[in-house]
């Protein structure tokens, strides 16, 4: 009976003890959800974003900060920023980019804008993985990219002065893993849009076109002409790109299978994502593998530079003459309708770049 | 692609009300459209894709790479010309397996109607829409030929008479002339699709089959090696296509 007696006090005891200490968690971000540019909202389906990543302001912040932290890297060298500059609309200058050991892929680096609108969500030239949060997780760990473990990175992460409670702004946890970090640079990564281009404004009524521009416009939209409509947009989708694989006819043989390495099926080798025509005058070079140093070497590609091959999209015009044969005028035309695409607003947004 | 068909709702046009009709039939059901598709017989899915494995009506042997084509206004006409109309859109993406199945959330009354329809393309009113899903799947026609969208994209290669490999691109449009700020439109394209006779029951199901040979067959025969690229300006390549599409459709089954 005193035992019972005992114990029961004993119990009292622990619950108002455990009442006395209990925390309660006050763990609360601030919604930031991704602010839809007009056109878009107007024209194309709503962005994707994951029910188990939603934008915080939190979340951003924290992810901006790792995208231009080397501490992602093996020998804090080389951030995300490194190979995806904002003043080169998040792409790297140099056709190919050196990792942290000096080493140099085959792939020119992808620019990164408008990422929430890749419905498809395969990401990489060939569409190797899927989901924005995923992307981020390659390039930590490729020897030849940041050739970092994540072991090391949480390691380090857990014993920097400001990240523990970033982290905690951002999720709730002090806990640091390699999902949060991703997480929190794919939120990041979905605010850099871009539609502030001279042509958004024209499109919007703000600003007119040259005629050399609306002549380019034509030229982009005329099947019998540029044909670039197919594959890259119009003013009816403001991503200038459709997301998808095409073989373009670059090469007569592949060294770089592309989506068919990824696939497994010989019918989609060479096949490489149409990259967005937006801010091209910010992302040479130009390609999978950064061949063209110029517009109008891209643009003499298609005019004139055709090569044929099994895989070949059947909406590369002519092939056998190498292509549409523009005239100079339109060439010239095209060339001042795609720089009208570029949206400077966009590149020097101090939002998007390192603090 | 979301089923477009499946968010709307059915509208009720009454041309003639006499007759018997289906006011009696209080039981209501949902529909499911099935699409197939066959080359003269055979059975077509993107598994056959990429490969020159087909011959035309001309002889010419030819590939499918890609192949989308947009039905709308899905139509029940009754036996005392009711119409029921599914307002709506279904772009088939036989290339990615997408949308080949679609089932209508809107409820049909059971019984019999005097044809089942739909329209090929868009109406030129429907055409004239803003379609921010159809915007996204790039399925959109320049302004400069009069705007709107693609009925349908088959593209492909062929052997040419050179023996060469070549690409091909059958683009169904609204044919124009004139392209420019000022296109006009020598005929309507788009086209009403009637598939006769059909009884609807619980749940009834209904498989639409495309004959994708007819569209270089009858009356045009399509010779690949003149008309291959670059259609979607040319007017006449595009009432060769409607031409051609008149019998491409049929009603396999219903149940």
């Amino acid at each position: 009976m005193r035992l019972r007696k005992l114990l029961h006090i004993t119990f009292i005891i622990i619950v108002c003890f455990s009442c006395e200490s209990e925390t309660v968690n006050t763990y609360k971000n601030t919604p930031s959800p991704l602010e839809i540019p007009k056109l878009f909202q107007e024209n194309i389906l709503a962005p994707i974003v994951p029910i188990d990543n939603p934008q915080t302001e939190e979340g951003i912040a924290l992810g901006k900060k790792l995208f231009f932290d080397p501490i992602l890297s093996s020998n804090n060298t080389q951030a995300c920023a490194d190979c995806h500059a904002p003043e080169n609309a998040f792409t790297d200058s140099d056709r190919f980019s050196d990792g942290v050991e000096g080493f140099f892929g085959n792939r020119n680096s992808m620019p990164l804008f408008n990422l929430a609108w890749n419905y498809d969500e395969k990401f990489f030239w060939d569409g190797n993985t899927f989901s924005l949060e995923h992307q981020a997780f390659i390039p930590v760990t490729d020897p030849i990219e940041m050739n970092s473990t994540w072991q090391n990175i949480e390691q380090k992460l857990k014993q920097h002065t400001d990240y523990p409670e970033l982290f905690e702004k951002a999720f709730g946890t002090k806990t640091i893993d390699s999902s949060l970090v991703t997480k929190a640079i794919a939120q990041f990564e979905r605010t850099l849009i871009s539609a502030n281009s001279k042509f958004d404004k024209h499109l919007l009524g703000e600003i007119e076109l040259t005629p050399q521009e609306l002549n380019g416009f034509n030229v982009f939209m005329d099947e019998a002409r540029g044909d670039c409509f197919h594959c890259h947009g119009s003013d009816k989708n403001p991503l200038w790109t459709d997301n998808l694989f095409h073989n373009n006819g670059l090469d007569e043989t592949f060294t770089d299978l592309g989506l068919g390495a990824v696939t497994g099926d010989p019918a989609d080798n060479g096949k490489f994502k149409s990259p967005s025509l937006r801010n091209l005058a910010f992302t040479a070079p130009y390609m999978h593998d950064g061949r063209f140093t110029s517009l109008e070497d891209v643009i003499n590609h298609y005019s004139e530079g055709l090569k044929n091959s099994s895989t070949i999209d059947p909406l590369m015009k002519k092939v056998s003459q190498g292509g549409v044969g523009l005239s100079e005028n339109d060439k010239a035309d095209l060339k001042a309708f795609l720089l009208s695409l570029s949206d400077n607003e966009f590149i020097s947004n101090p939002e998007f770049k390192k603090e | 692609m979301k089923n477009i068909l499946s968010l709307l709702l059915i509208t009720f046009f009454t041309l003639i009300s006499c007759g018997e009709d289906n006011e009696n039939d209080t039981s209501q059901t949902n529909i499911t459209f099935n699409f197939s598709h066959t080359w003269d017989g055979t059975a077509v899915t993107n598994a056959d894709f990429n490969d020159i494995k087909f011959t035309n009506e001309n002889g010419d042997k030819l590939s499918i790479e890609r192949l989308r084509y947009l039905i709308s206004r899905i139509t029940f006409t009754s036996n005392s010309n009711e119409k029921l109309v599914l307002n709506g859109y279904n772009l088939i993406d036989v290339t990615n397996n997408q949308n080949l199945s679609i089932t209508s959330s809107a409820f049909i009354p059971q019984g019999n109607y005097r044809d089942l329809s739909f329209t090929f393309g868009f109406t030129n009113e429907d055409n004239s829409g803003n379609y921010e899903d159809l915007n996204s799947a790039s399925w959109f026609v320049p302004e400069m030929l009069g705007g709107g969208y693609h009925y349908m994209q088959m593209d492909g290669k062929f052997i040419n008479n050179a023996d060469e490999e070549q690409g091909y691109n059958y683009h169904s449009i609204r044919a124009a002339d004139n392209p420019g700020d000022n296109p006009t439109f020598p005929q309507d394209t788009f086209f009403n699709v009637s598939l006769g006779e059909v009884t609807v029951t619980n749940n009834a199901k209904f498989n639409i089959e495309m004959n994708i040979a007819e569209w270089f067959k009858n009356p045009n025969r399509w010779d690949l090696n003149v008309l291959n690229q670059m259609l979607m300006p040319n007017s006449d390549a595009q009432i060769k296509m409607y031409e051609n599409g008149q019998n491409v459709f049929s009603l396999k089954s219903g149940d």
